[in-house]
């Protein structure tokens, strides 16, 4: 997999090609089953995690409701910590935006630490025509950048790549972006670590701009939180001169203390630790330590529509802990990149549609990559009720038209109106039954769903004829 | 560094795209005008998992910062300047940087040559200090976290990033909180902090963990009790 989510064909074809990777399904196994295991260990230490969920959805979804209100009062404590403030509408005005903040320090060249808002937007390509290089240093995305791909998980970009691969991208890359990796670089994980300290290391020391992301904003406070585990987040946060935090309208939180929330559901449900190694958390400048210029960049691109949907606005409370790639049974498969956006697995498939639309064919696709079990709302740490907001979305799709998206939506509609009447229903449910026997195995011509999979036998008797008679 | 010179009102506040800002915040009350009130947020989570006793709750910390690879130390306050000289010793360090606010009688058992935190001096000279010895503002039982905030005897954030060795001296009972919850009460949002959870690490690579990427690789932690 190389070269940009632009022109993805739909989930469906990206998907076979992924599940034909024997490779690409044995890493991706193995990750996703260590880390949800770990995960359910170290939620199962807090006897209030369901309280914190409860805390955390109501936080979140107090914030999306009073959104004018909490971005407007981060705006004035940033600036009042010596920051300044700028709003972008879409992914052009933020990419121009950074560029010409880059641009008036007189630098050529920014270290990143991983922002999924950043990779949203483009904002590497886009530095990259204004002559500008941005280096990627947390090692999956370095791991990413150096091979020309694409990240494939929200919270370990380069799962899909094995060590052998991994040695054989840094062996071949390293050397033409800087310090190249030793000759005797073996594939231990430790040595590859070692290769990506030493290659990053001389880049950190140099740099006078930092772009990153936020995983939260402080209204209140104006304070800014990255959770990181390597250290390349505080190398970019408080080694050069200008920092540039691109982030989305919707990560802003109302208080310091909802941030106790989310420090204990984050690292529990991504990385599946207590704590992560390193939180990072700003307040604009400080004299004498750290950058002495910041800029927070606003991000709305699709979000104010996102928020106006009464269904999908829900999307907006991810806190892009990536459990729910981890258990999804679908991605486990397909793998990160059939999806088609930075924003892969099930909150991919809901998010994804709602910030581009559902105009392109990946993304009216999208909602349909679940088998919708639910796996994916009872681990979300913010109850984001993910298999509601796919259903919404297919209502979505399938009223626009389009090819298979018609059938279905006359299905329903056929038994919907039966399921209202419910002599149609027991009528309609007696002569399948007695019919059964004449059934075929599968439906033919209405795709890939039923080519793979039999059709469930029909039982002798209806339910209801069972409650009629010997049943009670 | 404002660009939005010569603009009137909030918009003067901000950087670029001012028109975007009005039209963001227009975009956002326009779609939540018709939602449903969101409920005030119910706090009933605890305030901590732990017992109110201070023996267990330094027990617990000490146990898990040992779990994510921290190498954990014990001792008084009599105890603490030959530890941290052993400690030195052991490593083979030559050079100890500290903060300014650091008590100097911590140091005072150590043969390591001191090197003051001073603004001008380079990242690049940082790289060469081989080890760097703090205090803190604060330590969390529950999850093996000690918080720095860059007070007198921290010092700025960088330094306890780009040398490879990290002692951090806690001090119990004081310093030691057993939550999340505890911790945030008694910090200071408005300076820079920073949370540490064990030596820097990565498992980007098939989920094997690897001590040490870009931050300190060994960190020692030294808690000494009154």
């Amino acid at each position: 997999m190389s070269g940009t989510f632009v022109g993805m064909p739909a989930f469906p074809e990206a998907a076979r090609d992924a599940v034909g990777n024997t490779t690409l399904r044995a890493n991706l196994r193995h990750a996703t089953h260590t880390i949800r295991d770990k995960r359910a260990k170290a939620v199962a230490e807090l006897a209030d995690w369901q309280q914190l969920r409860e805390a955390g959805k109501q936080i979140k979804n107090h914030t999306l409701r009073h959104l004018e209100r909490y971005l407007v009062q981060l705006e004035e404590s940033v600036v009042r910590a010596g920051g300044t403030v700028h709003w972008a509408a879409d992914a052009d005005e933020a990419n121009r935006i950074v560029a010409d903040l880059v641009k008036a320090t007189g630098e050529r060249e920014v270290v990143k630490v991983k922002s999924m808002a950043t990779q949203e937007i483009g904002l590497n390509e886009a530095l990259a025509a204004e002559g500008i290089s941005a280096y990627e240093t947390d090692l999956a995305e370095l791991i990413v950048q150096l091979g020309r791909d694409l990240p494939s998980h929200i919270l370990v970009p380069a799962i899909h790549r094995n060590r052998g691969e991994i040695r054989d991208i840094f062996r071949e890359e390293m050397g033409k972006w800087g310090r190249a990796a030793p000759d005797a670089l073996t594939d231990s994980p430790a040595e590859l670590a070692e290769a990506a300290r030493l290659h990053l290391r001389e880049k950190f020391l140099r740099a006078k701009v930092g772009v990153s992301g936020a995983n939260f904003m402080v209204a209140e406070t104006g304070t800014l939180v990255v959770f990181e585990s390597e250290g390349n987040g505080r190398m970019c946060l408080t080694l050069p001169e200008t920092l540039i935090s691109v982030v989305g309208i919707e990560k802003v939180i109302p208080t310091w203390q909802d941030l106790e929330v989310f420090l204990q559901t984050l690292p529990r449900s991504s990385t599946a630790e207590r704590m992560n190694p390193y939180t990072s958390m700003w307040t604009g400048t400080t004299d004498g330590d750290g950058p002495s210029v910041f800029h927070l960049v606003l991000l709305d691109n699709g979000r104010t529509d996102t928020l106006a949907d009464e269904v999908g606005r829900q999307a907006l409370r991810c806190i892009r802990c990536s459990a729910c790639l981890n258990v999804c049974p679908v991605y486990e498969r397909a793998g990160g990149h059939a999806y088609g956006s930075v924003y892969p697995g099930p909150i991919g498939a809901i998010l994804s549609p709602q910030l581009r639309g559902t105009e392109s064919e990946i993304d009216a696709s999208l909602p349909y990559a679940s088998s919708l079990c639910g796996a994916c709302y009872e681990v979300c740490p913010v109850a984001i009720d993910i298999p509601e907001v796919l259903v919404h979305l297919r209502e979505r799709v399938a009223d626009r038209g389009g090819k298979g998206h018609r059938l279905e939506k006359a299905a329903m509609k056929a038994a919907s109106w039966a399921m209202d009447r419910p002599g149609v229903m027991a009528a309609a449910e007696r002569a399948a039954t007695r019919t059964r026997r004449l059934h075929p195995k599968k439906v033919p011509g209405t795709g890939a769903w039923t080519d793979s999979r039999a059709l469930p036998e029909l039982p002798e008797k209806s339910f209801r004829d069972w409650w009629k008679g010997e049943g009670r | 560094m404002t660009r939005g010179d010569g603009e009137t009102g909030a918009a003067s506040r901000t950087g670029t795209g001012t028109g975007s800002r009005d039209r963001i915040l227009a975009r956002v009350r326009t779609a939540v005008a018709d939602a449903r009130e969101a409920p005030e947020v119910t706090r009933d989570y605890l305030t901590t998992h732990t017992p109110d006793d201070p023996a267990a709750v330094l027990d617990l910390l000490h146990e898990n910062l040992a779990e994510y690879r921290a190498l954990v130390h014990r001792t008084d306050a009599e105890g603490l300047p030959p530890l941290l000289a052993r400690l030195l010793a052991e490593r083979g360090s030559a050079t100890v940087l500290a903060p300014a606010g650091l008590p100097p009688e911590w140091l005072g058992a150590t043969d390591a040559v001191r090197v003051q935190d001073r603004p001008e001096s380079t990242a690049a000279e940082l790289d060469a200090v081989d080890s760097v010895v703090t205090g803190c503002a604060l330590a969390i039982a529950e999850t093996g976290t000690i918080v720095l905030d860059g007070g007198p005897d921290q010092g700025r954030r960088r330094i306890t990033l780009v040398p490879d060795h990290h002692i951090c001296v806690v001090r119990a009972p004081d310093q030691v909180v057993a939550s999340v919850p505890r911790a945030m009460v008694r910090l200071d949002p408005t300076r820079p902090l920073t949370w540490i959870s064990g030596p820097s690490a990565t498992s980007d690579i098939e989920l094997d963990r690897v001590e040490g990427v870009h931050g300190p690789r060994t960190l020692e932690v030294v808690l000494v009790s009154d």
